[in-house]
């Protein structure tokens, strides 16, 4: 099916999210979609979708004028979509929410479920994908990558001709990513197309046939997918970005925060953090590398005042367990909670609001009575300019907001307070390089004006850039704290948990699906470079890839550009980073 | 940040916290204490007094059964001390979820039989409590609480909030009222309330959908309309003309051989009018269509996650309008009800029973047979009030007519913890 957009317009009140578009996707080849963060990318898709509808301009479905004014009419015309943020009904089952639309039932007009058949067909397509799901388990009980499993299920499970792919590789393992690259390739092969959605440039050279650059809803250009990250980088954010992190060694001062026998339960009473103990110094960055699902996030919420806890955690002195968020907050605490949308912001509320939120009862914002609204708008005036919110105004809602300016809301809020402690979830996730350089440059800042910094990300390589020192999480224990200069392999190894056989026996079991720890390991087998060791990627590591990256690599060993300083995402040290995420 | 205040915190999932193992140990201990001196100790009960309770229900045909008669005062002690006892258990062990479920209905039904036993005590003997006649009129009082929850729960289920069910009701027992007498026909007269409770129902829909007014206060608005305009035609055209526009035949009862003569409940249950039955049945074919169906899917869908279901090709907004219209006509059809069994329609006469529907709805989770029994629950407090008020107790007999009131206040509150909405309740969906 070969599909042509044409002139496509749409505004948002004074915001032209997509300005006279044209984007035309042949069919058998892999689309991607390029563009920082506001661009028009996630618009333009829904627009195709039938989820929006344009103010101008045509869809042309292989050679005819196609309106679609609702999603049904697109699924009809063979387009699949997985959607940015999920769209999964959270109390119904993974069976239920992939059978929902297109249900088969036996009752004829009654339409009778076949609950079986349905379980049956979601077994069948998953196995054939290598997409693992359970198809009775709740949606709302699974991790943010399983869900995004069954995303991508839904979506193949309809036969698609055209499959747009939303960022569906923010959340997953590496292992998964490159499974779906697997089936992308696949349905290539079958003549179909697909349009995939990424921030992470890596990605995009891996399996991209052809790249459309948009910048502030316009098309800036085509690239070939030979062109190296840095260029990518530069054309999307239309300067040149730096993909380094700087940071200079630095002597890290007195402890600051000091977490001694930490035990937390998780939501289902389980042990999820096991008598964790560790010290962050002033100025100093540590990081929490781990397989998701091993305690990072019982751990965040624990120091962070959202669940109960044994043990103990002292900022400066201050007990931090057991006391309300609210005094946490006010102890200096910043928090960016790891899920934008379900913890850091309410929807309904201005960016000046959400801005404002966690200290809308002391000055500036205001006082135990009143909200100082002056303040607040200036204040959210100002950060939008300096965090480069892509909004309207500081007034716009925050649903109103892409994903990743949504981010940069929830990180803006933490930052602002300048905090005696930073706890940094996630801080980068669905972030273009553009913004993720700035994020990145304002926590090293935090750390060089002598602050305590913690950070947790799945991105192995973001972790490695960041810190000073890294404690590896297995099990709910850290299994161990180690320098930041640690190969990627020994990470791996750790985080696979190496050196914690004792752990093991743990009945904490994390989440059932971790990645197999053979998984992990092999894919470590790279040189111990941190991010911002400026080094040729001599070593890029095309053996250490499953059969279909192999593939690939001519273009990798083409790519000579001293790519090594790349910033995690795309750093083409993406076998490093393989070992970090879920 | 401040606002991750707001996830749900764990807490909410651990086993039972103090604070609620308290206060529920609590509350059935005074329960305890209320039935062992106001109902086993008090007056009523001196002088060897003992209850009796009539067993067979006079109106109707079936075999006579004896009165049952006990002392009252060894029995309510007995209820009373197992109240407590319970009470004291909860307070002292934590206790698993099933035991806890229980304990409180074990406690529920000792107090109320203690109520009952103390009511139709009397040293001489003469007062007494009709049992099926008291099931009679539950059953009687629950069959519009039933179908007004039950439409209650399909509007919900897709994501409109019905508080117009009491408006349904009142304009569905007018219809019934005036097209049953203008044609003579009780059975025409139901199929015209029930489309005008879908009529309702269609109103609601287009307002809350098309024109995104705020559900609950439209709901509101939507009754006072219903009640100003049944009251003004039933005063302009009924009240002058009762014979030709306000007479209909009352519901015939339809007995089922051999279940009808089961002991004291059979008459209660299964000599009935045939709507009662299409009640019982409706409420089984919405569980099996809410959670058995194509239909079913769809709507919960679509009342959790309308995006979600948008994106896979549900047709939201069409199927909340078919969902709201099938719930106004469940609701017109309670309002049949309430006219075919007394004959005639008077202004005002649903008196608040959308309400408890509405309540019936949230205390039985949104699910049709929760809402059947929760119905169940709130029509018998009604008949204990309506049947004691002739026993002559101390307690006034307008207080006792509040009881179901209180009841759902208390199951509203307390007894049901935490109760989970369809995510989208109440919440328009708007396209961008
Ligand atoms: N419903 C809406 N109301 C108002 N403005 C909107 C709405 N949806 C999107 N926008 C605006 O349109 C622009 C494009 O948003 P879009 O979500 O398409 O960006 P994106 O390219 O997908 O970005 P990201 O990479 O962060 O996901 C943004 O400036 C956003 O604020
Ligand atoms: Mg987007």
């Amino acid at each position: 099916m070969r599909l042509e957009l044409r002139g496509i317009t749409k505004t948002f009140g004074s915001v032209a999210a997509n300005s006279a578009i044209d984007l035309t996707v042949e069919p058998g080849e892999i689309h991607c979609l390029l563009g920082e963060n506001g661009a028009g990318k996630s618009t333009l898709m829904n627009i195709l979708y039938g989820l929006l509808s344009p103010d101008s301009g045509e869809i042309v479905v292989d050679g005819e004028v196609r309106e679609f004014t609702s999603p049904g009419d697109a699924i009809r015309a063979g387009i699949g979509m997985v959607h940015q943020h999920f769209m999964l009904v959270p109390v119904f089952t993974v069976a239920e929410n992939l059978v929902l639309g297109h249900e088969e039932s036996r009752g004829g007009v009654l339409g009778w479920l076949d609950r079986r058949k349905a379980r049956q067909d979601v077994v069948e397509v998953s196995a054939r994908y290598g997409l693992p799901v359970d198809p009775d388990a709740l949606v709302e009980d699974l991790p943010v990558g399983v869900q995004q499993r069954v995303e991508i299920i839904k979506a193949l499970m309809r036969d698609a001709q055209v499959l747009i792919l939303d960022e569906p590789t923010a959340v997953l393992t590496p292992q998964e990513t490159e499974e779906l690259f697997t089936v992308m390739r696949g349905l290539k092969a079958a003549g179909k197309s697909v349009v995939f959605i990424t921030h992470k440039l890596r990605e995009v050279r891996a399996v991209a046939d052809r790249i459309t650059v948009i910048r502030r809803g316009k098309v800036v250009g085509q690239a070939d997918p030979k062109t190296g990250v840095r260029e990518l980088a530069s054309l999307m954010v239309g300067r040149d970005v730096r993909l380094v992190v700087e940071k200079e060694p630095r002597e890290p001062g007195a402890v600051a925060l000091s977490v001694r026998g930490l035990s937390v339960r998780d939501d289902r009473g389980q042990l999820a953090v096991d008598d964790v103990s560790f010290d962050l110094h002033a100025g100093e960055v540590l990081g929490i590398a781990g397989v998701q699902g091993n305690g990072q996030t019982e751990l965040v919420e624990a120091i962070t005042g959202l669940r109960p806890a044994q043990g103990s955690a002292e900022l400066s002195g201050r007990q931090l367990i057991g006391a309300s968020p609210r005094t946490v907050l006010r102890m200096g605490v910043g928090h960016i909670p790891e899920d934008r949308q379900h913890d850091g912001l309410v929807p309904d509320f201005s960016i000046a609001e959400n801005l404002a939120l966690d200290e809308a009862d002391r000055a500036p914002f205001g006082n135990m009575l009143m909200l100082d609204l002056d303040a607040i708008a200036k204040n959210g005036a100002d950060r939008l300019a300096e965090f480069d919110i892509r909004a309207e105004s500081a007034q716009t809602p925050a649903a109103a907001l892409s994903g990743g300016n949504q981010q940069k809301v929830v990180v803006a809020r933490a930052l602002q307070r300048d905090p005696a402690l930073l706890v940094a979830s996630q801080p980068t996730r669905g972030v273009d390089v553009g913004a993720m350089e700035f994020i990145h440059k304002r926590i090293i800042e935090q750390r060089d004006a002598g602050k305590p910094v913690l950070i947790v990300s799945t991105e192995l390589d973001e972790i490695t850039a960041l810190s000073d020192r890294i404690a590896v999480m297995y099990r709910g224990k850290i299994v161990d704290i180690v320098p930041s200069d640690t190969s990627n392999e020994e990470l791996g190894l750790l985080m696979a948990g190496g050196g914690a056989e004792d752990a093991a026996a743990d009945e904490a079991a994390p989440v059932s699906d971790a990645v197999p720890v053979s998984d992990a390991v092999p894919s470590a087998a790279e040189p111990t470079e941190t991010a911002e060791t400026a080094e040729p990627a001599a070593a890029e590591p095309a053996d250490t890839v499953p059969a279909p990256r192999a593939a690939e690599s001519p273009v990798a060993e083409a790519e000579a550009e001293p790519v090594r300083d790349a910033t995690p995402e795309e750093a083409p040290a993406e076998e490093s980073s393989e070992t970090a995420d879920e | 940040m401040a606002v991750a205040t707001i996830a749900t915190p764990a807490v909410l999932a651990a086993p039972e916290t103090d604070v609620r193992r308290r206060s529920a140990g609590l509350t059935q201990i005074v329960l305890g204490v209320v039935a062992l001196f106001a109902f086993g100790l008090g007056s009523r009960t001196a002088h060897g007094a003992s209850t009796t309770f009539g067993l067979t229900l006079i109106s109707k045909q079936g075999t006579k059964v004896p009165d049952w008669v006990f002392p009252a005062r060894p029995v309510i002690v007995a209820l009373a001390l197992v109240c407590v006892l319970i009470g004291a258990a909860r307070l002292a062990v934590q206790l698993p979820r099933g035991w806890r479920l229980a304990g409180t209905s074990v406690v529920l039904f000792c107090f109320t039989f203690a109520f009952m036993a103390w009511s139709a005590a009397d040293p001489k003997g003469g007062e007494r409590l009709i049992i099926p006649s008291l099931l009679n009129s539950m059953v009687v009082a629950a069959v519009p609480l039933v179908l007004g929850a039950l439409g209650g729960v399909v509007g919900e289920r897709s994501g409109v909030v019905n508080v117009a069910i009491e408006g349904q009701l009142l304009f569905g027992g007018f219809m019934t009222a005036l097209v049953g007498s203008t044609t003579h026909n009780l059975f025409i007269g139901v199929i015209a309330g029930t489309l005008a409770g879908a009529l309702m129902g269609l109103l609601l829909a287009v307002l809350a959908i098309r024109y995104l007014i705020e559900q609950v206060v439209l709901g509101v608005v939507l009754n006072l309309l219903a009640l100003g305009v049944t009251g003004f035609l039933y005063k302009s055209l009924m009240q002058t003309n009762q014979s030709s526009y306000n007479s209909v035949s009352q519901f015939d009862s339809f007995r089922i051989p051999g279940l009808a003569s089961i002991w004291v409940v059979g008459p209660v249950l299964f000599d009935q009018p045939l709507i009662i039955y299409v009640t019982v049945f409706l409420v089984v074919l919405v569980h099996l269509g809410l959670f058995r169906t194509r239909w079913g899917l769809r709507t919960r869908a679509v009342g959790e996650h309308p995006a979600a279901a948008d994106t896979v090709g549900v047709k939201v907004l069409r199927l909340r309008y078919r969902n709201v219209m099938l719930g106004g006509a469940f609701a017109g059809l309670g309002g049949a009800w309430l006219v075919g069994n007394v004959g005639n329609f008077t202004e005002a006469m649903t008196n608040g029973k959308g309400f408890i529907a509405l309540a019936a709805v949230i205390f039985g989770r949104w699910s049709p047979f929760g809402a059947l029994a929760a119905a169940g629950l709130f029509g018998f407090t009604a008949a204990l009030a309506d049947q004691t008020s002739s026993l002559q107790l101390p307690i006034p007999s307008d207080l006792l007519s509040t009881l179901p009131y209180v009841a759902t206040l208390f199951a509203v509150a307390g007894l049901i913890g935490r109760v989970r909405a369809p995510a989208a309740d109440g919440k328009p969906y708007i396209k961008g």
